[in-house]
């Protein structure tokens, strides 16, 4: 946050970057698949992160921006047969669409109200979706079909069921939201941003409108969200609506939580971490929730900064 | 001339209680104004109003001209009145160049440049003598520090008037001297109001004194004035002498 | 059938739907107005209450009456026992930070949830009722046992208001909602009221669930409505209010189940859920009002 170091800081998310990007020719083809998935979803978390981290706004409802961003680009390839780069296009659309009507609503509330609300209103959106069947398929979902599922640069065509084409779409999506974020946070607006969730009233008497930055954080935390169900849906085919489900909310709170919030690495962290647990666990159980469960209270019991913010605690202060 | 500010029938209740019961009050441009009285006299509420951070039960508040009486707090600090809190409440996890880069930031209009935000910034450090631990997160500085902290931010919010609550609170004397020459410094480039207990600070520094008892203003005058005031006298010591 | 026997029928369930919701969301407005706790694994408890009473009746067998009068008292203090320990180890290590303290009641949640379905599996099981008496009525006959239930939750909400405001207990309690430390200053063990009131919510829960089971089937997703409706009754009823909890309950109760006979479930389902946060967002005093003191 502070001007220290920014040479540091942009390098180590380049290395991050770069090493993504090698190991897509170290990896066996199993992993190629696990670890876009991980990307993609590392940018639900990321914006998850936008608000719950650095504005200190606890949602329960983001599943209803991930799956915005889903159904906006699902529907807009499977209903209307738009190309790839338009259908994301309007995924992200939808989003910020989303977020903005449920910003302008949720934040006049604070606190346990406002995860209560956020929780609600993402359910409205869950039962729309199921209730929109004819249109959206319900809980069954919807298959993006394959042929449409094509990036075309003139004569040149990129197959996204194509594995390493995949990774790569992945890995630049979820490249440019790092180093998006990482702006984000450094920039004053980051800063404002910080100062709100440490002491609202304090920024209001620095001539802050907080309300104001408050929505324009959540419409870019429900954008990114929107970002990373939109790709999810391109990159994998499936529409479905248990992406919505609450579930899907406590999820990237879960990843947060567990990678550091309020650090720009610790999303990425903590999806990677959480599935490489659930990959392990589900050996033994199917009831792979336990363990979410299991790991939400340790976390808030005994490790609440997370791994990426207990080490910016401990060693590494100027870590962003 | 015209007052920089003026509050007509100005009045708050909480519950059945006035704590500010239609004050009357005017203030000039580049004075700097004490503001005094027994606890609970509601001086913290009154400056409160004025700052916007609670809404007046009645009455107005006028600001260089204009009624400011049912804008919001922030809408307020941007037309010029700043507001440094009496209980420290600098933003203890950032660092202390932070916490003045906030509202240099934003009265800059060229915010955008890291320069103009870096100068400005080191600039309002330089005058509290905070330089030099700008890079320590706030939560870390002397308490002492901490209240030169919340100064330099009022300071760089470029006020045409800061209001100060009780800023030599749990300062040493030391401290207090170099704090006496701050606040003259600023006067020279906007009004003060100041909320303060410590009557020696008050007698050196103000150009005029208002005395607040029950909620309303009892006196009003030049330190001399003040000072021989037997009604002030009363309110502080609780008989005539 | 005609309209109006139609519609009393469509009553009669919306009152049975009421007595359940009123005791499930009691215990839901019990502990957010003492603790400051929301509890998401509220509904948790209703289902494992459910379940045990599957346990309990199937282990004794006998006489139906006989496994469900046992029912109704062991799988309340099970249930109690387990929230008693969630909060020792749990929420009072949070300090009741509220925050904190819905993550980790999400935690318990899916805990419960899942380990409901490794033990006692994905199928819906039933329980069969005390008695099977039908009471014939002019146009249709009705079960005598959802009839009892009606009764029994008026009996059980009228004996949790006599304690709450007659007895020193519910004093204690009451002088903790609303000021745990001046509470604590007199001498009241508010660790001790906060781990027998979170207990006492889940006993709540849990005894409506076992008067429900043999109406509706015990399975391990069976607390995601509860949990829904209580939340809806609790922030329409107002804050720990009894009274305005019953009425939010029938009126919520009857209205589902009158509505949910001409439309569809799920769209019933949008528009309470839609309205109530709307509710929050406008009249946040409705419940949350009196949150930040």
């Amino acid at each position: 946050m502070s001007e220290a170091s920014p040479a540091k800081a942009y390098a180590l998310h380049l290395g991050v970057i770069a090493l993504l990007f090698v190991l897509s020719f170290l990896l066996p083809e199993y992993y190629h698949g696990l670890l876009a998935r991980i990307m993609v979803l590392a940018v639900f978390a990321m914006g998850y992160n936008m608000l719950f981290g650095y504005v200190g706004l606890l949602s329960l409802g983001h599943a209803m921006f991930f799956a915005a961003g889903l159904y906006g680009a699902g529907l807009a390839v499977i209903q209307l047969g738009w190309s790839v780069p338009a259908a994301f296009l309007c995924g992200i659309a939808c989003g910020a669409v989303v977020a903005l009507v449920i910003g302008l609503l949720a934040l006049r509330t604070t606190g346990v109200a406002f995860m209560i609300v956020t929780m609600m209103f993402a359910q409205v959106f869950y039962l729309l979706i199921l209730y929109f069947a004819s249109w959206t398929g319900g809980d069954q979902g919807m298959v993006v079909p394959q042929p449409a599922r094509v990036l075309v640069f003139g004569a040149t065509s990129l197959e996204l069921t194509n594995p390493t084409v995949r990774y790569m779409t992945a890995l630049v999506l979820f490249s440019i939201v790092l180093l998006v974020t990482l702006a984000i946070v450094r920039s004053r607006y980051g800063r404002v941003l910080v100062a709100i969730r440490e002491n609202e009233e304090r920024t209001k008497m620095l001539g802050y409108d907080t309300f104001s930055n408050k929505l324009a954080a959540v419409v870019v935390s429900g954008s990114i969200c929107a970002a990373s169900g939109a790709a999810y849906a391109l990159l994998f085919g499936y529409v479905g609506s248990s992406f919505a489900s609450v579930q899907y909310s406590i999820l990237p709170l879960l990843w947060v939580l567990l990678g550091g919030a309020a650090t720009t690495l610790g999303p990425l962290i903590g999806t990677l971490f959480m599935y490489y647990v659930i990959d392990i666990t589900s050996g033994y159980t199917s009831a792979y929730l336990l363990i979410v469960g299991i790991a939400l209270i340790l976390l808030v019991l005994f490790f609440p900064k997370g791994i990426l913010g207990s080490i910016r605690q401990r060693w590494l202060g100027w870590l962003p | 001339m015209t007052p920089l500010l003026t509050t007509k029938g100005l009045s708050r209740n909480f519950g059945g209680l006035r704590a500010v019961d239609n004050v009357d009050f005017a203030l000039m441009p580049g004075e700097i104004r004490a503001v005094i009285g027994p606890n609970g006299a509601g001086k913290t509420t009154f400056v409160s109003l004025v700052s916007g951070r609670i809404q007046p039960s009645s009455g107005m508040i006028v600001f260089d001209g204009a009624d400011i009486t049912s804008q919001p707090a922030y809408v307020r600090v941007r037309q010029g009145i700043a507001y440094t809190f009496q209980i420290t409440s600098v933003f203890a996890n950032l660092s202390a160049y932070d916490n003045v880069a906030l509202p240099v930031q934003r009265t800059l209009s060229d915010g955008r440049s890291k320069g103009a935000v870096r100068a400005g910034v080191m600039s309002a450090l330089d005058r509290t003598g905070l330089a030099d631990r700008a890079l320590m997160p706030a939560g870390q500085l002397s308490y002492g520090h901490q209240r030169l902290l919340e100064v330099a931010m009022g300071l760089a919010l470029e006020p045409r008037l800061l209001i100060l609550d009780e800023p030599t609170q749990g300062l040493a004397d030391s401290e207090i001297d170099n704090f006496i020459t701050l606040v003259r410094e600023i006067a020279k480039n906007a009004t003060v109001l100041l909320i303060e207990h410590n009557m020696p600070v008050v007698m050196q520094l103000a150009d005029r004194i208002t005395v607040f008892n029950a909620g309303k203003i009892l006196a009003e005058g030049t330190p001399e004035a003040i000072r021989e005031n037997a009604a002030v006298q009363e309110a502080y010591l609780g008989t005539a002498p | 059938m005609h309209f109006g026997p139609h519609l009393l029928l469509a009553a009669l369930e919306g009152l049975v739907t009421s007595a359940v919701l009123a005791l499930t969301a009691l215990g839901l407005s019990l502990v957010f107005g003492v603790m400051r706790v929301v509890n998401v694994a509220h509904g948790e408890f209703f289902m494992l209450g459910a379940v045990l009473a599957w346990a309990i009746t199937t282990a004794i067998g006998g006489h139906p009456a006989l496994g469900f009068l046992a029912a109704l008292v062991i799988a309340p203090l099970i249930v109690g026992a387990v929230a008693l320990v969630a909060e020792r180890l749990v929420l009072r290590r949070l300090n009741y930070n509220p925050e904190a303290t819905i993550v980790a009641t999400i935690g318990m949640l899916y805990i419960i949830q899942q380990l409901a379905l490794t033990f006692y599996g994905p199928e819906a099981r039933p329980v069969e009722p005390p008695f099977s008496y039908r009471i014939l009525l002019p146009w249709f006959g009705y079960s005598g046992y959802k009839l009892s239930v009606i009764s029994a939750s008026a009996l059980l909400l009228t004996a949790t208001w006599l304690v709450l405001t007659r007895t020193r207990i519910g004093l204690v309690m009451r002088a903790t909602q609303y000021d745990s430390e001046t509470a604590q200053a007199f001498g009241i063990p508010v660790g001790r009221v906060y781990g027998g009131v979170f207990a006492l919510g889940a006993m709540l829960a849990a005894i409506a669930a076992v008067l429900i089971v043999p109406i509706s089937q015990a399975h391990y997703l069976m607390g995601q409505d509860p949990l829904l409706l209580s939340f809806i009754v609790v922030i329409i009823g107002g804050l720990g209010s009894l009274r305005g909890t019953v009425v939010a309950a029938v009126l919520i109760g009857l209205s589902d189940g009158i509505i949910s006979m001409f439309f569809s479930p799920t769209l019933a389902k949008i528009i309470a859920t839609l309205l109530v946060a709307m509710v929050l967002v406008f009249r946040p005093q409705g419940l949350f009002g009196t949150a930040s003191r």
